[in-house]
């Protein structure tokens, strides 16, 4: 058992708060992301719960022990955790295999198994497969990697002991647009093959929705929303949590019996949605356009071209205000063609 | 071409020691060199000279370390006040400090003495570049391997350290040469080393033979050391990995052990600083005005200035043409330019002195007892100080730069004038300020070149002091760490942010 459990933990430097009475709940084997803009608290989040820092209040409990209490805190190295830094922090003076190996036997106990390393061959071998390295990398240095390859050995070495919890601070930030993803992708299956807990913080909310079960947006020390990533992009709690995760339409809208009617016809939000007039939300790919001839929702005034998609700005009829559109590539209406927008799955309405 | 002749003729005469040591040693022949060599006396000369070095670099290196630890990684009262104090000893000479201590403590002698005072004198040369690396050591590897499983004591041995590696070996073998060149110092404190004995044996029978032999043995000393640190060092080279902004590491809390480590800081401060200042100031003071011949301070200082200017802008013109082909150039001849300053760096000053009177003697004697002489082995001793300023400073010069520079219609010169000095304009002066300094404070290889009537205040403060008049020589000695303030400062700058090891 390896939930994790935090519970109202407070944490201030100085005069700032960066963390207020923060509660997350980690299932066993289940990812975690935090994710919100530098200097919002998540790195703090982490390293508090990491051990790194000690919290003025609260309790973070992970699996059957509690590590912190008001007055404990446990050291860093009695946590039964894994850590992966910004950029790997890999031990610049020892070898892959010695990285690697670094965590199997410390202490005044493990001085004599250190001496016989060669015992740990094996098992660095397996851990390079499990980050799916070649063998051939254990006897390189660190500054013979790559970013990603450096990534994967600090994986590979925060696996060796076999952590109840991974903690992964941004350790993807410092790739290039490429290589994040396929990391990124090789990272959170060897986590999930191993069954392992883990939270990821980062403020790419594209590698937070992707990698996790659950996706914790932060705000100056605070959550604003913890759940599903599909919960949270489709349905963000308030406007700043929408804007954060993603590209948004906001239109006026009069709400009534969860059902807004705004310029765009009637659109079905969110369940206890506020009624009279708010503010509704949409995500660029729920609108499709359609050119017509005849009863036009509006106008393409500008075609975005990006690859693999194309962003339409639309304005549209009777000065109801501009939206945009995300759609394939593929056979999209030109500037200056009069289209018809229908609205798929539902919005999010929030009070004025 | 004309930068490859330059730097080949600096090469060659930087061999110009050694040839003398191996022309001798034939010249002698090779019994007879045994003879002078293998003799009691050379092995007391020995025992003295190892029994110094074993005891004072280990000594060295862990107040360094402990103290660099202390300032940079723990919650001691006044940090960021200690950086640049346990820097200044750098400022007061060692034959300076010797004379502190003797003058405070009479009773002074032998090793444990030497030991003491050249501790003091010589600490900050670990202090310094283990400090500057303890800065920039990446506080996330050392997070990393807690979340490993280590406590923080396993962190210092099995993380910290094995990354100071680099810097305490640099820091241990600057030490050990400079034991082995310094002479002053142990004069002073009638301690028998081989540079003291060179130098009795220079006054007594000139450029000899038995004086030629014992500067080999000094010369195979100094091999040994740098053999020693090449082979410690191996080919580790620790770089920070990765990008991103690096955060400060936390000062670890010591509490009730803060007084107690506070009292060994000052301890350290007194016994360095303290000592000589107090002794420079109580003897100004007994000597009041009369001290203060200022006549022949002031021709003591213009002399000692105008030597040391000399020597500056010489030796760092010199360094231009040598640093540009270390720098830009990946041939072997620039790996054997820099080999060859690397070796003459680690001689002591007597024995480029020595080598000097004999060249000039044999082959030019109108340049011996010139000032010419005495600014080329100033040249000589001190090229490879500012060639590391000269050469880090080009090095950041980028080659882009100078491409856009030709491509926009500028020769090769003219972009090396509009473009590459000025560029390196500050990292050249800084190579002249440490030339200066270390010219300003030069005691051994002045005794031995400079012509009749030469009165340096390196000099005049060492006739005086022996001559036991401490308080005639405590106005030189105050010139000497005045001038030498401002570079030991640029040092300190230097240190914090000097970036790569």
């Amino acid at each position: 058992m390896s939930r994790l459990l935090v519970r109202a933990v407070s944490k201030t430097f100085g005069p700032t708060r960066v963390l207020d009475h923060i509660d997350l709940d980690v299932p066993d084997g289940t990812a975690a992301a935090v994710v919100g803009a530098s200097g919002c608290g998540k790195t703090t989040l982490l390293r508090v719960i990491a051990g790194f820092e000690a919290p003025e209040t609260g309790t973070v409990q992970l699996g059957a022990e509690t590590v912190v209490r008001h007055d404990v805190c446990l050291p860093p190295q009695r946590r039964r955790i894994g850590y992966v830094a910004q950029d790997g922090a890999l031990f610049p003076h020892l070898s892959v295999a010695d990285n690697i190996a670094y965590g199997l036997h410390t202490g005044w106990r493990g001085l004599g198994d250190r001496l016989r390393r060669h015992r740990d061959r094996d098992r660095v071998v397996e851990l390079l497969a499990m980050v799916s390295l070649d063998p051939g990398y254990a006897d390189r240095t660190p500054h013979q990697l790559s970013g990603g390859q450096q990534q994967r050995v600090a994986l590979a070495r925060a696996l060796a002991r076999k952590p109840d919890l991974m903690l992964l601070d941004e350790p993807f930030s410092a790739l290039d647009t490429g290589l994040r993803a396929t990391t990124r992708q090789a990272v959170a299956d060897t986590l999930r093959a191993a069954g392992m807990t883990s939270i990821l913080v980062t403020h790419d909310q594209e590698e937070a929705l992707s990698f996790a079960e659950q996706v914790a947006v932060m705000r100056d020390g605070r959550f604003t929303q913890v759940g599903p990533p599909e919960q949270v992009y489709h349905h963000p709690a308030d406007l700043f949590t929408a804007r954060f995760l993603g590209d948004c339409i906001l239109l006026d809208a009069l709400c009534e019996a969860d059902v807004a009617k705004s310029a765009l016809g009637a659109v079905p939000v969110q369940r206890d949605a506020p009624t009279g007039e708010t503010t509704l939300m949409l995500r660029p790919e729920q609108l499709t356009a359609e050119v017509v001839t005849a009863e036009h929702s509006g106008t393409v005034t500008e075609v975005d071209f990006r690859g693999p998609d194309v962003i339409l700005t639309i304005e549209l009829a009777e000065g109801a205000g501009t939206v945009t559109v995300r759609r394939t590539g593929i056979a999209a209406p030109a500037r200056g063609d009069r289209v018809r927008l229908t609205v798929q799955g539902s919005g999010t309405a929030y009070e004025k | 071409m004309f930068v490859t002749l330059v730097a080949l003729t600096l090469t060659a005469a930087t061999f110009i020691p050694l040839g003398y040591i191996v022309s001798v040693l034939f010249d002698t022949g090779l019994r007879e060199a045994a003879a002078l060599v293998f003799r009691p006396r050379v092995g007391e000369l020995l025992t003295n000279t190892v029994a110094l070095v074993v005891w004072t670099v280990p000594v060295c290196v862990v107040l360094g370390v402990g103290l660099a630890w202390l300032v940079e990684r723990t919650d001691v009262p006044g940090r960021a006040w200690w950086g640049p104090v346990l820097v200044a000893p750098l400022a007061v000479p060692a034959f300076v400090n010797s004379y502190g201590w003797v003058s405070a403590f009479p009773s002074m002698y032998g090793l444990s003495a030497a030991v003491i005072v050249a501790t003091m004198s010589y600490f900050p040369l670990v202090y310094l570049p283990v400090a500057a690396t303890l800065r920039r050591l990446d506080p996330a590897v050392e997070e990393s391997a807690r979340a490993l499983g280590s406590g923080p004591v396993e962190v210092f041995w099995r993380i910290v350290v094995p990354q100071l590696r680099l810097a305490i070996l640099g820091g241990a073998l600057l030490i050990g040469l400079h034991l082995l060149a310094e002479y002053g110092a142990f004069v002073m404190l009638r301690y028998d080393t081989f540079t003291t004995a060179i130098f009795e044996q220079y006054q007594s029978s000139f450029a000899g033979p038995a004086g030629s032999m014992l500067a080999g043995v000094l010369v195979l000393c100094c091999l040994t050391l740098l053999g020693g640190e090449a082979l410690l060092r191996g080919n580790a080279r620790y770089a920070r990995l990765g990008a991103g902004a690096q955060r400060a590491a936390r000062p670890i809390a010591l509490g009730w052990w803060r007084i107690p480590l506070f009292g060994v800081l000052v301890a350290v401060v007194g016994g360095a600083l303290g000592v000589p200042l107090w002794t420079i100031g109580r003897w100004l003071w007994l000597g009041g005005a009369a001290v203060w011949d200022t006549a022949v301070i002031g021709q003591a200082l213009g002399q000692t200035i105008g030597l040391a200017a000399a020597a500056a802008l010489i030796t760092t013109l010199c360094a231009f043409p040598v640093a540009w082909i270390a720098v830009r150039s990946t041939s072997r001849f620039a790996r054997v330019i820099e080999g060859a300053n690397y070796i003459t760096s680690s001689l002591p000053g007597i024995v480029i002195a020595l080598a000097l009177v004999t060249v000039t003697i044999r082959w030019t004697p109108p340049l011996y007892q010139t000032v010419t002489l005495v600014v080329i082995a100033y040249a000589l001793m001190f090229l490879p100080r500012a060639l590391v300023s000269v050469r880090a400073g080009l090095a950041q010069v980028p080659v882009g730069l100078e491409e856009v520079s030709r491509s926009l219609g500028e020769s090769a010169s003219a972009t090396f004038f509009r473009v590459t000095l000025r560029m390196t304009a500050p990292a050249a002066a800084s190579a002249a300020a440490l030339v200066f300094v270390a010219v300003s404070t030069e005691l051994t290889a002045t005794l031995l070149l400079a012509p009749n009537g030469t009165r340096t205040l390196a000099m005049q403060f060492w006739g005086l002091s022996g001559e036991l008049d401490y308080a005639g020589a405590a106005p030189y000695a105050l010139i000497m760490i005045v001038a030498a303030i401002p570079v030991t400062y640029v040092l300190f700058t230097q240190s914090r942010k000097a970036a790569g090891v």
